[in-house]
């Protein structure tokens, strides 16, 4: 059930149906794979079976000689083109088709262009490659010893696997207060590799057209703008002639941000054959190669008093990007955001260094709806102030209640450097205590230990750090991360809403044209919302990071007040008053003092496009564009408790209740608000509980379909129950702060402290995900079992 | 070779290779794009449509399979303009996000419908267990579920 607790601000049309919908539940989206062009030829990837290898030679004469086959591509013939390799999202280059060696399980060696796609995968099995393979480094911890096999060794004068060092924080300070503490806890902690795994996979359509050189590319991508940049920067093809088209999409969470090499071939393939090309991945290529998530080694340490004053945090992590360097994250950020790892309290210090390393796996690493690493941010404080609780034997949730920040000290700047804009912490805790009955179910918690019976309460608190960002500071290879809006409403007062960003299942149909609604009171169902196609609608960095409501959200409201203000004039003029002397109200201008003398915002399109003679210098029509550049990222926050069962004789975890109270600014929707927080919490049971991408010593990918990377089920899932406080953010236009990935960032935590709650009696302080039986069996033995590898 | 399916009450005549799957069939073939393709190992359950009135994952079911026999997919739910409860449920109870594992969710709970008319919350849990969504978190699924046994209208037949 859901419980509305605090109802506040609601905006107008609020839980209205989705637009979007009735084409969904008719069968009639339109998916990549649905696209279909005259004449379009399917591809199809010949990928590496080692982690690591040299390639000693290729043949594809037997491929070729098919007679299905149009085209097969390999790293040679893209070298011919210089396009065998291509930037990443960091500054590195990846490989779009091997040429001299394989660095991991599934990497891209050959692109064969068939007629049908049975055809594409037969002739990928007429292949011969000759690998000699060569050792992997598959553990992270491993990728620095002297004797570790450099994997990059395409990068001139590169001798180990070592990527960056980046630290944040006052180091001396952090120590300072460590050194003079009353109590120091310590936790080493993995937050293991995850994928998104949207039910979707990747894919692209790409249409060259040798006659007007013009290129297009139906993509299912989550930032159509910063494709076509990047294509028009990897490619040299001219960026006008570019256009990137995202149909609907089922599902991104961060998977579908980058450019893939498939996507690179399917390009080629078009080329070389003057046809069409579609290329969509199947299960396990997405799970294999493209973007993955989290796979971060952290050591925390806890400066605490004796009494329980959260004093300072100290954290070491080693990052495990893979074979190439592609995180996707504003550039100046290798780390993503993780050093708001503070989270949600009142701290003297704090400091973290995070090192990135080479590994033969794949990249990728910001993905899974984590809000620029967000997520493991949180998940390590989280884990931390329970770490401190257990030592203390402090109850977390009063533990937390005494160290969160309190709302006169709003804005805040952490140690780290983030101005959080707004909060009411304690209130978002208060409520998810007074909502689950936090006190009764202790008492069902201890009677239930001296029956011998396992029952867990876990608490997190989160604050997030969305809508990237200011262009001043956030960029992406240049590229800064300020939205474009443009808004025309039509002579009859229909309105077309153009936006950058891409919807990947968050209703951005509904919910833009409502916040456009509740500026001009046209209503949502008589204003269109095109985006997605880089030839009709204006710049910006798409659909991420929670961004669209911060920065999309906020270039709608700008447009839409500047087009309420062109109105206001026209209405002036219709009325013969000065714009001044009007008042608005929804939908309407009337004359202050005179409320029958009014224009509704129908009449004032109309006569903005007619004969009226306008004031001088005032154009005619009724539109407008804007670049919204946010003044600074917005702050949403949580509060999150998860009630377990365990088994003790099989390690089973039951999640039997979950509260969620989420602060996310007013609510444009709060029906689809309410959506993706359930998708959100079910994300974080999986990770806790389900979901691992584990290697064996070659490398060899163990979690690479869905019978072996397990997603949470509606048997997994418990009723979720949802609560709300209203924080606005005070520097955006509607005081929304996005809420897309809230859930995903502050569940995980929630799941396992309730289960290591659970675990208490057998003095388990802590245990990494995923907690499957046989974690949670083994965290009873005493005997932890690392989740990452399959080694023992 | 050549088979003969009956899809959505219309019967289609094709030259199929043998090794053809079912959702391929529907959607290369047939241009009935509504069922998806999201796994091969019959874990996500984007493609279930009904065989003969009950729902099979059609990424494991070949063309063939279906030669002579009656296959429903999600664009034969509406029926006269009017949505079937199921589709009514869906976008009443904001069951769907992306709407990628809508088509395969809706097939099931109409066949769970079919069977058990009013089925309580861990009956359809259990029918649609077999099925991934990664946007709603189910709840939503199971509440436009319940909305569609409440507002069942005709009177349905269940399957042999």
């Amino acid at each position: 059930m859901t419980q509305m607790a605090a109802k506040e601000t609601p905006m107008g049309y609020g839980s209205m149906k989705r637009k979007e919908d009735a084409r969904f539940v008719r069968g009639r989206g339109n998916y990549i794979d649905d696209v279909q062009l005259p004449g379009m030829l399917h591809g199809a990837v010949l990928r590496s079976p080692h982690a690591h290898a040299r390639i000693l030679s290729i043949d594809t004469s037997a491929a070729e000689a098919h007679p299905k086959v149009r085209a097969v591509i390999t790293g040679q013939t893209l070298a011919g083109l210089n396009l065998a390799w291509m930037p990443t999202l960091s500054m590195d280059t990846q490989a779009v088709l091997a040429t001299d060696k394989v660095r991991f399980q599934g990497q891209e060696v050959a692109f064969v262009v068939a007629e049908d796609r049975y055809a594409a995968r037969d002739a990928l099995e007429l292949i011969e490659v000759d690998y000699e393979p060569l050792p992997a480094v598959i553990d992270a911890r491993r990728a620095l010893d002297p004797d570790a096999p450099v994997i990059r060794d395409d990068k001139e004068g590169l001798t180990s696997n070592h990527i960056f060092d980046w630290e944040s924080g006052d180091r001396a300070k952090t120590d300072e207060v460590f050194a003079n503490a009353e109590v120091v806890v310590s936790q080493d902690m993995l937050y293991p590799r995850v994928h998104p795994a949207p039910l979707e996979t990747c894919g692209a359509v790409a249409d060259v057209d040798k006659v007007t050189g013009k290129v297009t590319i139906w993509c299912n991508t989550q930032a159509p703008h910063a494709h076509r940049t990047l294509y028009a920067l990897v490619a040299g093809l001219p960026e006008h002639k570019i256009r990137i088209m995202a149909p609907d999409i089922g599902g991104g969470f961060g998977n579908k941000v980058g450019i893939y090499p498939g996507y690179v071939c399917a390009v080629v393939g078009s080329i070389l054959t003057g046809k069409p090309v579609k290329w969509v991945e199947d299960r396990s290529e997405n799970l294999m190669s493209t973007s993955f998530a989290r796979d971060y080694h952290m050591r925390g340490e806890i400066a605490a008093t004796r009494d329980g004053k959260i004093l300072g945090l100290r954290v070491k992590v080693l990052a495990d990007h893979g074979a190439f360097n592609s995180t996707a994250q504003p550039t100046k950020f290798p780390a993503g955001f993780f050093h708001i790892f503070t989270g949600s309290y009142d701290l003297s210090a704090a400091h973290c260094e995070v090192s990135g390393v080479y590994t033969n796996k794949a990249p990728g690493g910001v993905a899974y709806a984590c809000s620029f690493r967000v997520t493991e941010a949180v998940y390590l404080v989280e884990r931390m102030v329970d770490v401190l609780a257990y030592e203390l034997n402090a109850d977390p949730a009063e533990l937390r209640m005494k160290n969160l920040l309190r709302p006169e000290q709003f804005p805040y700047t952490c140690p780290t450097g983030w101005e959080y804009d707004s909060g009411d912490y304690p209130r978002a805790l208060q409520l998810a205590l007074d909502m689950v009955g936090y006190g009764e179910l202790r008492a069902e918690q201890a009677a239930k230990r001296e029956r011998g019976e396992l029952m867990g309460l876990g608490v997190s608190f989160f604050t997030e750090a969305v809508g990237a960002g200011p262009r001043r500071t956030m960029d992406i290879l240049g590229l800064g991360m300020a939205d474009g809006a443009e808004l025309r409403v039509h002579p009859t007062g229909k309105a077309v809403l153009r936006l950058s960003c891409m919807s990947q299942g968050q209703g951005h149909q509904t919910t833009f044209a409502q916040i456009v609604a509740e500026e001009l009171g046209i209503s949502p169902d008589d204003i269109e919302v095109v985006q997605g196609d880089t030839d009709q609608t204006p710049f910006g960095l798409g659909t991420y990071g929670s961004r669209s409501t911060p920065v999309s959200g906020g270039a709608t409201a700008v447009v839409a007040r500047k087009v309420r203000e062109r109105a206001r004039i026209v209405a002036g003029a219709m009325l013969e008053v000065a714009p001044e002397d009007l008042e608005w109200e929804k939908g309407r201008f009337y004359v202050k003092g005179d409320p029958d003398q009014g224009k509704t915002i129908a009449e004032i399109a109309l006569a903005a496009h007619g004969p009226l003679e306008l004031p001088e210098g005032v154009e005619g029509h009724l539109d407008a564009t804007c670049v919204y550049n946010p003044p600074n990222l917005t702050y949403p926050f949580g509060a999150y408790i998860c009630v377990v069962d365990v088994d003790p004789g099989t390690g089973q975890v039951k999640v039997r209740r979950f509260v969620a109270v989420d602060d996310c600014g007013p609510r444009i929707n709060p029906m689809i608000v309410e959506g993706q927080v359930h998708g959100g919490l079910a994300d974080g049971v999986g990770m806790a509980l389900m979901e691992l991408m584990a290697f064996d010593e070659e490398g060899n990918h163990l979690g690479a379909s869905f019978m072996d990377y397990l997603l949470p089920t509606a048997m997994e899932c418990p009723n979720w129950e949802l609560g709300e406080t209203v924080t606005p953010s005070p520097h955006h236009p509607i005081g929304a702060k996005g809420v897309g990935e809230s859930a995903t960032v502050g569940s995980p935590a929630a799941v396992v402290n309730a289960v290591l709650d659970a675990l208490r009696p057998y003095g388990v302080r802590h245990a990494d995900m995923p907690l499957t039986p046989a974690a949670v069996w083994r965290a009873i033995q005493g005997r932890p079992l690392r989740t990452d590898l399959a080694i023992t | 070779m050549q088979i003969t399916v009956t899809v959505n009450g219309q019967e289609y005549t094709r030259e199929v290779e043998p090794r053809l799957l079912l959702v391929h069939f529907l959607r290369d073939h047939l241009g009935l794009t509504g069922t998806h393709w999201g796994c091969d190992t019959s874990n996500c359950g984007v493609c279930v449509v009904h065989l003969d009135g009950v729902p099979v994952k059609s990424c494991t079911v070949l063309a063939v399979m279906a030669d002579g026999r009656a296959v429903a997919t999600v664009e034969g739910l509406e029926k006269d303009g009017e949505l079937d409860p199921v589709q009514q449920g869906f976008t009443e109870c904001h069951g769907l996000q992306c709407g990628f594992c809508t088509p395969g969710m809706m097939m099931t709970a109409r066949a769970l419908l079919d069977a058990n008319p009013s089925p309580t919350e861990p009956e359809i849990r259990e029918a649609i267990s077999g099925q991934l969504c990664r946007c709603t978190g189910y709840q939503n699924i199971v509440r436009a579920i319940q909305y569609a046994a409440e507002h069942e209208t005709t009177s349905t037949e269940v399957p042999a």
